[in-house]
């Protein structure tokens, strides 16, 4: 091991300091770019549509199977518990909060970040060392507004309507288990449950929750993606990456979300 | 013939998220479309411990309507509810009564109104004039306690 003088220790702290702050600059840019000013495709619809079907309707099959059993599972506990203490007609309230607010916005996005988000960034890394990212400026085609934008956009409308799909199925897998398993009086479940879910502050900052994940982990998804360094092990740290950051990013800021809408402050 | 299943996929995923977030709000949150079919009544109650908006009113058990808004009325000092009926029960008899009942004995908080015997009926920005406090159970130990102490 060789002696690293104090002075160099430093120097080290504030390039990975540096590296960082340029790295977040880099993304904004590379965010507003892709997203405003001129594009010039007359093509740019079909472009969306095509990904949307990779980045949304693909997903669908796990969000969807996850949503299941995720309400089930819910119901259960909740009746074990709720039972103890005489009110099993709450399940039916329970199972709905807990999705809307909760479980809905964040598992989907922790789900759309493994599924969608790694695809992303693999793809796009791949352009990268392929170099047909380059073939297509050289063509005098911009990559951020034919490859970039398309991606983003689909993101941003693909995780909203997952997540409000998977919340309508985890709410039905609940109301399975608990009216037609455990034997829950249907009426009840459902009126407990109208009574307790308002619209605007439970269904809506559920939909804002997920419409700002989705923002956050296609942004992250795309981005390391585009930025990774142009090699196979390039690609593949890009891709844990953006699950790693894309996951952390959606626990912390559902925290703060929360705070921000349920905190009462 | 390709790119035409995939964007029938893609519609078809489209719509199902506009479905989901329809019943979402229809069936989950119980919203009504248009909320102009109701009327409003006041009830002014000495205690409303635990009553919340958003709580039902109910009639013969029935759900007719809920409570809007609660607030402290400053002449008073008593605690006046909104309530929220919906139009078609326009039948309440002028003398009803209103008052504050639990579900179970942990259960929520909301409020019954039992009909009354005269033939004037209550229409819209009405008060309620005969309410019933809720039970406190706190009080109800406290008396309960009173009373054995005095006996002996």
């Amino acid at each position: 091991m060789r002696k690293v003088s104090p002075v160099e220790r430093v120097r080290r702290v504030g390039e990975a300091g540096m590296s960082v702050i340029a790295a977040q600059g880099r993304a904004t840019l590379f965010l507003f770019h892709a997203l405003f000013g001129r594009s010039g495709l007359d093509n740019r619809f079909a472009l969306l549509v095509r990904q949307l079907y990779s980045v949304g309707v693909l997903s669908l099959a796990i969000v969807v199977v996850s949503g299941v059993f995720i309400g089930m599972v819910l119901a259960l506990q909740g009746y074990s518990i709720l039972s103890s203490y005489g009110s099993e007609q709450a399940v039916g309230q329970m199972v709905a909060l807990t999705l809307l607010r909760e479980l809905g916005p964040v598992v989907t996005a922790l789900l759309f970040a493994g599924r969608a988000g790694s695809a992303l960034a693999a793809e796009i890394g791949n352009m990268k060392s392929t170099e047909q990212l380059s073939s297509l400026e050289m063509i005098g085609v911009d990559p951020l507004k034919y490859i970039i934008a398309p991606r983003l956009w689909a993101g941003f409308i693909s995780l909203p309507l997952l997540t409000v799909i998977f919340n309508v199925v985890g709410i039905w897998g609940g109301a399975m288990v608990a009216v037609d398993w455990l034997g829950v009086y249907e009426g009840s479940f459902w009126a407990n449950m109208q009574n307790s879910v308002s619209f605007t502050s439970d269904v809506l900052n559920g939909v804002i929750k997920s419409l700002v994940f989705a923002v956050v982990v296609t942004w992250i998804a795309v981005f390391q993606g585009y930025d990774c360094e142009p090699t196979s092990e390039g690609i593949s740290r890009a891709t844990t990456r953006t699950v790693v950051y894309a996951s952390l990013a959606v626990l912390g800021l559902d925290f703060i979300l929360t705070a921000l809408m349920f905190g009462d402050f | 013939m390709r790119i035409r299943t995939l964007e029938i996929g893609v519609g078809l995923f489209l719509l199902a998220g506009v479905l989901a977030l329809l019943l979402l709000s229809l069936r989950v949150s119980g919203l009504s479309v248009g909320n102009a079919d109701t009327y409003k009544l006041y009830a002014y109650f000495d205690n409303i411990a635990g009553l919340t908006v958003r709580s039902k009113v109910t009639m013969a058990g029935v759900t007719i309507g809920k409570v809007t808004a609660i607030d402290l009325d400053r002449e008073s000092y008593t605690g006046r509810v909104t309530l929220e009926i919906q139009q078609d029960i326009d039948i309440l008899p002028f003398d009803s009564t209103a008052s504050i009942l639990t579900a179970g004995l942990l259960g929520e908080k909301y409020i019954g109104i039992s009909v009354g015997g005269e033939e004037e009926t209550l229409g819209d920005g009405d008060t309620i004039r005969d309410t019933q406090s809720s039970l406190v159970l706190e009080d109800l130990i406290g008396k309960f306690l009173l009373n054995s102490v005095n006996r002996e």
